[in-house]
């Protein structure tokens, strides 16, 4: 299991051919990217906190892919990750972000007044609306790596946060090992509860250790604004609320997210951010605004148009069925969020998804109406 | 995931307490033995190719047990797992293996003719008889910490040994990644294909990185001497035929693994073995001869007599179904196996199968024709 120092070095007595790992039957951006000269550069680098090329990789080894579904196949163990291995993770990052180059710079925009519109989604069509980030605390090892005494200290410093929130954000925070049978079945029926992953993407890079220990649940009083501690990130912040009005989601979402930004640095600690990737996160896909917008919408005629799929590419967007990625779509209701996560701002992104949304409905009521929606086909954003 | 030289130090910025495991719901082993004091003593210390404490029992920490089933709960790394963390391994060994204490002596014995009678248990009732057992390679680490390089080395030298082997011995090796469906089909039919690990204490130690690399299985000619490499241990080395010929079985087992012995001693690979453990394997439960020598007997009318379980504990034998450990028998046919592995020898315990295993098929006949057999309980073996 380990590959820390030193059996790091003990593997350094096999040649780099010995090591390699066999990717002859992958498909995933890390066997796209990690040549026997690559994996030769970097084995015998680590982080200082011990993370090694191995660690980074080995989930993408023992996961070889799906011929359809490109996963990324390596994680993150700390900060320092996405700089030690930027050799392997950069044209990583550049394949999943449509092009995002090494000197690109990334925004952050947390402002919700910067939103046009969003408040008008037809309730008739628009069911639910969701936001959703994550969020990593400098100077601790992420999901894969940290040890039980990091993320127990992960688990209280949120919640001394997350206490200190008042007004409609006020909650209750409950810890995975020590919930009650009832209080289990609530967050069951709010779809709230997470479970121990099961997935072996996430198994294989070590994100199930020590469960359910310093895992837990928070959500405030009214139930649309909610934290997960220690799942797959440190943090994993998500507001919603029944029909379409995105534009509070989204503000419930940034006031939310930068008064506990506000209250972790009082006691001196900031989340993990820079400049070139934005939020830094323990999955390469979730870099930059770490942002899933989305909404829960009814396209039955749409759905079935020969142009769907071309419509939500111009528009950036992406379909899943509303059990989550990779469901099926159940009555023509679609979950639509943004496609991009790297290289726009928070505000850039769920614009795209309040913009597109309006326009996918427009279009479901000219189909259902016997019309053509030709002359409001959008460009490629 | 890793926990290796520089981790470990950076884990110890935390107190002890902030890294011990909340161990208040488990049952198994290593919960029942690794105090506060015990981890604090142990934590920062590591064996020459980095395995750590934490490293041994994160399968204990991750898979709490069963309330009826007592499992070990942690794993060894390499050889010297047993002799640096002895203090949380010794009391782990004598709990599991009858009280055997730290400076008891394991004898050896692999000469089959020392077995007495063994060729004449009833085919009637006896449909197969079966001997396995596990091997390490001295120099290499265990499978829950080997490098891939380590790995592929294992299997190059067993591929090497087993195919010097001739006589009734002759056959053939099918590493798992490149097996034909063909192959694998009959594989499945012999019942010798094994598969990648699902149960979660194998996955929760990191036995199944990098499957199926270097993974494979070797088989005689006659089916009858079977060899997995790098599954559980790097070597699994299985004897089996129909029938009760338990001696043929054993003799072909002895005569096996002496031979596969002596050709890894001839290219300076020994077994791992020592006079106080016997032979070295991953999980502490196969320490001693690792050997498991069983039947498939039918004792429908002796599996339902209240002194069934009191009659197997005497003669130190286990009962499982046929479908392996934790499986319900079929058809009142039983898996019956030596319960010890450690503190006696090859010879005694599979004399403790065929003279028990003879006992038991005269009880079942004697109640087949209504007679009692309180007489025939025997004393604790």
């Amino acid at each position: 299991m380990p590959f820390g120092n030193t059996h790091n070095k003990l593997k350094m007595n096999y040649s780099s051919e010995q090591e390699y790992p066999d990717l002859s039957k992958h498909n995933n951006h890390m066997a796209k990217v990690l040549t026997p000269e690559m994996y030769a550069n970097l084995r015998e680098k680590e982080t200082p906190s011990g993370f090694t090329l191995d660690d980074v990789i080995q989930t993408g080894v023992d996961n070889p892919g799906h011929p359809f579904i490109m996963t990324v196949g390596c994680v993150a163990g700390d900060e320092e990750t996405y700089e030690v291995f930027q050799e392997l993770l950069d044209p990583i990052i550049e394949d999943r972000h449509g092009g995002y180059k090494p000197s690109d710079k990334h925004k952050t925009d947390l402002n919700p007044d910067n939103l046009q519109g969003g408040d008008d989604l037809d309730p008739n069509y628009v069911l639910s609306s969701r936001v959703r980030t994550g969020r990593s605390v400098r100077g601790f090892c992420l999901p894969p790596h940290c040890s039980r005494g990091e993320r127990r200290a992960i688990e209280t410093m949120s919640i001394e946060s997350l206490d200190s929130l008042d007004g409609d954000l006020q909650g209750k925070y409950y810890a995975l090992k020590n919930m009650t049978d009832d209080e289990q079945q609530q967050l069951i029926d709010d779809h709230f509860l997470f479970d121990k992953p099961v997935s072996p993407l996430l198994l294989a890079s070590g994100m199930g250790r020590d469960w359910p220990d310093g895992r837990g649940i928070w959500h405030n009083d009214n139930k649309t604004f909610l934290v997960w501690v220690n799942e797959e990130d440190h943090l994993r912040v998500i507001s919603m609320q029944k029909g379409g009005n995105m534009k509070e989601v989204f503000h419930r979402f940034c006031t939310g997210l930068t008064k506990i930004e506000s209250l972790f640095k009082d006691k001196g600690h900031e989340f993990m951010w820079n400049e070139h990737l934005g939020y830094v996160l323990t999955c390469p896909s979730n870099l930059g605004t770490g942002l899933r917008a989305g909404v829960h919408v009814k396209l039955p005629n749409l759905s079935k148009h020969e142009k769907f799929g071309e419509v939500l590419k111009r528009l950036r967007l992406q379909k899943r069925g509303t059990g989550g990625v990779d469901t099926a779509a159940v009555g023509g209701v679609f979950d639509i969020s943004n496609a991009d996560r790297l290289g726009f701002s928070e505000v850039e992104l769920v614009q795209m998804v309040v913009d597109g949304v309006k326009t996918l409905v427009d279009m479901e009521k000219r189909l259902e109406a016997g019309q053509s929606f030709d002359d409001i086909m959008p460009d490629q954003k | 995931m890793p926990f290796g030289n520089t981790h470990n130090n950076f884990k110890l910025n935390f107190k002890v307490e902030e890294e011990y495991p909340d161990l208040t719901k488990h049952n198994n082993h290593m919960a029942k033995v690794l105090t506060k004091d015990m981890y604090a003593k142990l934590r920062d210390k590591q064996t020459s190719s980095g395995f750590t404490l934490d490293d041994i029992i994160q399968t204990g920490v991750d898979n709490p047990g069963h309330p009826f089933i007592m499992t070990v709960g942690c794993v060894a790394g390499d050889e010297e797992s047993y002799e640096l963390f002895k203090d949380l391994l010794d009391p782990i060994i004598s709990d599991r293996h009858s009280g055997y204490k730290p400076t008891d002596k394991h004898k050896t014995d692999l000469n089959f003719e020392n077995l007495k009678g063994g060729d004449d248990l009833d085919p009637n009732y006896v449909l197969s008889s079966r001997v396995r057992t596990g091997r390490s390679i001295k120099g290499y680490t265990l499978p829950p910490h080997n490098s891939r390089g380590e790995r592929r080395m294992v299997e190059k030298l067993s591929v090497e040994a087993l195919a010097s082997l001739d006589g009734e011995f002759k056959g053939k090796y099918y590493p798992l990644k490149a097996m034909t469906d063909a192959e694998q089909e009959q594989l499945i039919a012999d019942h010798f294909l094994f598969d990648k690990p699902v149960s979660p204490l194998l996955l929760g130690a990191g036995m199944a990185r990098d499957w199926p690399d270097a993974r494979g299985i070797w088989h005689n000619d006659n089916k009858s001497f079977l060899v997995w490499v790098n599954e559980e241990d790097h070597l699994r080395v299985i004897s089996m035929e129909q029938g009760g010929n338990m001696k043929e079985v054993f003799r072909r087992f002895c005569v096996g693994l002496t031979k596969i012995e002596e050709i890894f001693k001839k290219h300076n690979h020994g077994f791992m073995w020592n006079e106080h453990l016997g032979y070295v394997l991953t999980c502490p439960s196969n320490l001693g001869t690792g050997l498991r020598g069983g039947v498939h007997v039918k004792l429908p009318k002796l599996s339902t007599h209240a002194k069934f379980n009191e009659i197997l504990g005497r003669l130190r034998l286990q009962k499982r179904g046929t479908g392996g450990v934790d499986t319900a028998s079929v058809g009142g046919v039983f898996d019956i196996s030596n319960a010890d592995r450690l503190g006696s020898s090859e010879v005694d315990q599979v004399q403790m199968v065929v003279d028990g295993v003879k006992l038991m098929v005269e009880m079942e006949k004697k109640l087949e024709k209504g007679e009692a057999i309180d007489g025939m309980i025997p004393a604790q073996k």
